[in-house]
């Protein structure tokens, strides 16, 4: 039996958010060096700012500066930053409730070592020297010596060309496994052989093959060999070039049930105009060099199926 | 114990459009939220609970709503859960809180579904480079497609049904204020010059990319006596699954559709659906389905879906009416596109659907499906409390 195969999977997309006016005004604001808060209407100032009251619900737009000095409430320490977190060297997770706030912040607060970090330490902001409207305009913490200081002041929260997007990128690294059937389909394909799994219980071939009968709840173990040759049941011809695609358009995306096979495989149909492409359509597969699968299916020159031979397979 | 009636008496939708961008999600959601507890006069202390649903995680990289929305819908103190069943997740979540006022864990609960898909990627959570398999599609469409094309050889429908839907549903979203597509130069010819993207699938036919919330207050029989608006009654509710790919599978009319309306229909004492129902809000997220959905719910027998559609029952004005509202071809905040189809028959048998309203509107069905036609939830609503 081939090894299971196993490879990365990585799921990357730069998603966008609208800030609203409450972060629009927090963001920006720390690109002027200036941290802004929300005062609910029970008094408290609460950075970072949300704009809802975590209490009461009510809509919160009054808008607070506090100061860019605070104290740490709580704290760990990271001995091994991860790429893209604040620092490059070890440094310690704070909470920091800034001068004239009633909540705290998370950030990083640069030391030397645990040893110097203490509940209770004084901190201040290290700006970034390029700030561009986001958290990481805070470069980190830096402790600081000196009292608490600063009462909030009422702030507008009006500035020049407010930031009002954000984009955040989310990454996900996955390892991707597709287990035993699908293995040694993929096995088998590389030989240029088509083989599924028949159900023990309801005799239905599946190719691909998944393990398991999705009806029966059984598990599939009998290897058959279907094809090559099979029945284009049904199709759709693409005009739209897709971006992770390199792929000409228009093409036929089809469903083909092979011969022996009891559902429908997906695969381009070529060796044909696109527009010559029909239902019950006799084709084969068209191997390339290296190739994981067959490229595409193309017409075997048979007379087509008749409907009713493929119908129950739609 | 019988089960507690339950009444939606409040339903809050967002004006959907392409790009929301002046708002945050916290805010959209809060926007259907609101005017949701407006429709019902109740305030966020009356929410005993909330249910919320979005579309599939890597749609909007927003992966714990349930967490982050909870004091923009004034969940604190309160249970709140997700509920995630692909594009027919605002209909499972509706459900989701109906069940849980009918067995009285909760008196008054909100409901809500949304998406953002200005700030998401829907085409490219649905293709994910899994290792080892050949990419050959992007989006839904080309998924939908060749089925499209099977209900057409199938049935014999001849090749204009799909533009006869797209046209009717285009026109109903004129009279829909909070439907996206509002297009007043709409004409059947428009509709059939538009290019195919997936053929027979044409730009024409595909449902938009929207911005939008959709919120509804579900409540007790207590609760809807104190309802200032006439309340819409849940006579029967049913969600139904199967995979995405079995032998045996019908992608033109699954069984999981089937079988969920007739537990609707028994549940609600639906024997006639076609005559019975006064109007229908179902998931047409490519023109074809409505003729395909027809005949999947018991409005038409095998075959003849499309007959009801080129005969004009399911325009505004037939005798069926089918997505009053402009549909998800008008309207298609992915995750709260089955929400909006419940919560649009709720408007219908409470008069209160303005210029799309269906006249006398006594039971209306909404529907949702969602994954590889996978995942069915409907609801039945009525004017009058049920009697069973």
């Amino acid at each position: 039996m081939p090894e299971a195969l196993s490879a990365p999977l990585v799921v990357e997309f730069p998603f966008t958010r609208s800030l609203g006016p409450v972060q629009s005004a927090f963001l920006t604001g720390l690109r002027e060096r200036t941290v802004l808060g929300v005062r609910t209407a029970g008094g408290k100032v609460l950075v970072p700012p949300v704009e809802y009251d975590p209490v009461t619900a009510e809509e919160i737009r009054e808008l607070t500066e506090v100061a860019a000095t605070g104290t740490v409430t709580t704290w760990a320490w990271n001995p091994a930053p991860r790429p893209a977190q604040p620092l490059a060297t070890p440094f310690a997770w704070v909470l920091v409730r800034l001068d004239g706030a009633d909540t705290a912040l998370l950030h990083a607060l640069a030391a030397p070592g645990p040893e110097t970090v203490r509940t209770g330490m004084r901190v201040r902001i290290r700006w970034a020297a390029e700030r561009t409207g986001a958290i990481t305009d805070i470069a980190c913490f830096e402790p600081y010596d000196g009292e608490e200081t600063g009462r909030p002041a009422p702030h507008d929260g009006v500035f020049t060309d407010p930031v009002t997007g954000i984009v955040t990128p989310a990454r996900l690294d996955y390892r991707y496994t597709p287990g035993r059937a699908q293995s040694a389909y993929l096995d088998a394909l590389s030989r240029q052989r088509i083989v599924g799994e028949r159900c023990p219980s309801c005799h239905k071939v599946y190719v691909p093959p998944r393990g398991a009968c999705p009806t029966c709840g059984v598990a599939t173990t009998e290897r058959v060999e279907v094809g090559p040759r099979g029945t284009v049941t049904t199709f759709c011809i693409v005009n739209i070039k897709a971006k992770n695609l390199d792929m000409d358009v228009p093409y036929v995306y089809a469903h083909i049930a092979l011969d022996g096979a009891d559902l429908a495989l997906h695969a381009r149909i070529g060796g044909i105009p696109y527009d010559q492409v029909r239902m019950g359509l006799r084709v084969e597969p068209v191997w390339t060099e290296g190739g994981r699968h067959p490229d595409h299916y193309r017409p075997t020159g048979e007379p087509d199926a008749d409907y009713d031979a493929y119908k129950e397979l739609l | 114990m019988s089960e507690e009636p339950v009444a939606v008496v409040g339903i809050g939708q967002t004006k959907h459009v392409s790009a929301r961008r002046d708002v945050s999600i916290a805010g959209l959601v809060r926007e259907a939220a609101v005017r949701a507890l407006e429709d019902a006069a109740l305030t966020w202390a009356d929410i005993d609970a909330v249910v919320i649903g979005k579309a599939p995680d890597f749609f909007e990289g927003l992966m714990m709503p349930e967490l982050y929305l909870a004091d923009a819908l004034g969940a604190v103190g309160k249970p709140m859960l997700r509920v995630h069943t692909a594009g027919s997740v605002g209909g499972s979540t509706a459900l989701v809180a109906a069940n849980l006022v009918s067995a009285r864990v909760h008196r008054t609960v909100l409901t809500l579904a949304f998406e953002k898909q200005s700030e998401s990627n829907a085409m490219w959570g649905l293709s994910l480079p899994i290792p080892f398999q050949q990419p050959l599609l992007a989006g839904a469409g080309g998924f939908f497609a060749p089925h499209v094309r099977a209900y057409m050889r199938r049935t014999g429908a001849p090749d204009t049904v799909g533009s006869l839907v797209a046209y009717k549903d285009r026109r109903n979203a004129l009279k829909n204020p909070y439907a996206h597509i509002h297009d007043p130069d709409i004409t059947l010819e428009k509709v059939r010059s538009a290019p195919m993207l997936w053929d027979p699938i044409r730009y024409s036919e595909t449902c938009p990319s929207s911005d939008g919330a959709c919120a509804m207050i579900l409540t007790d029989r207590a609760g809807a006596a104190r309802s200032p608006h006439p309340p819409a009654w849940v006579h029967g509710g049913a969600m139904r699954s199967e995979p995405t790919l079995f032998a045996g599978k019908d992608f033109v009319s699954p069984r999981a559709g089937r079988d969920c309306a007739a537990d609707v229909y028994r549940q609600a004492g639906i024997g006639d659906p076609r005559r019975e129902i006064d109007a229908v809000e179902m998931y047409v997220p490519f023109s074809w389905y409505e003729p395909m959905w027809l005949e999947n719910l018991g409005f038409a027998d095998e075959g003849e879906g499309w007959k009801l559609t080129e005969s004009g029952v399911t325009e505004l004005d037939g005798d069926l009416p089918v997505n009053p509202s402009g549909g998800v071809l008008s309207t298609n905040p992915i995750g709260a596109s089955g929400m909006i189809r419940f919560a649009e028959a709720a408007l219908q048998v409470r008069g209160q659907a303005g210029e799309h309203q269906v006249p006398g509107a006594r039971k209306a069905l909404g529907h949702a499906y969602g994954g590889g036609a996978q995942f069915f939830s409907m609801w039945l609503v009525g004017a009058e409390p049920p009697t069973r």
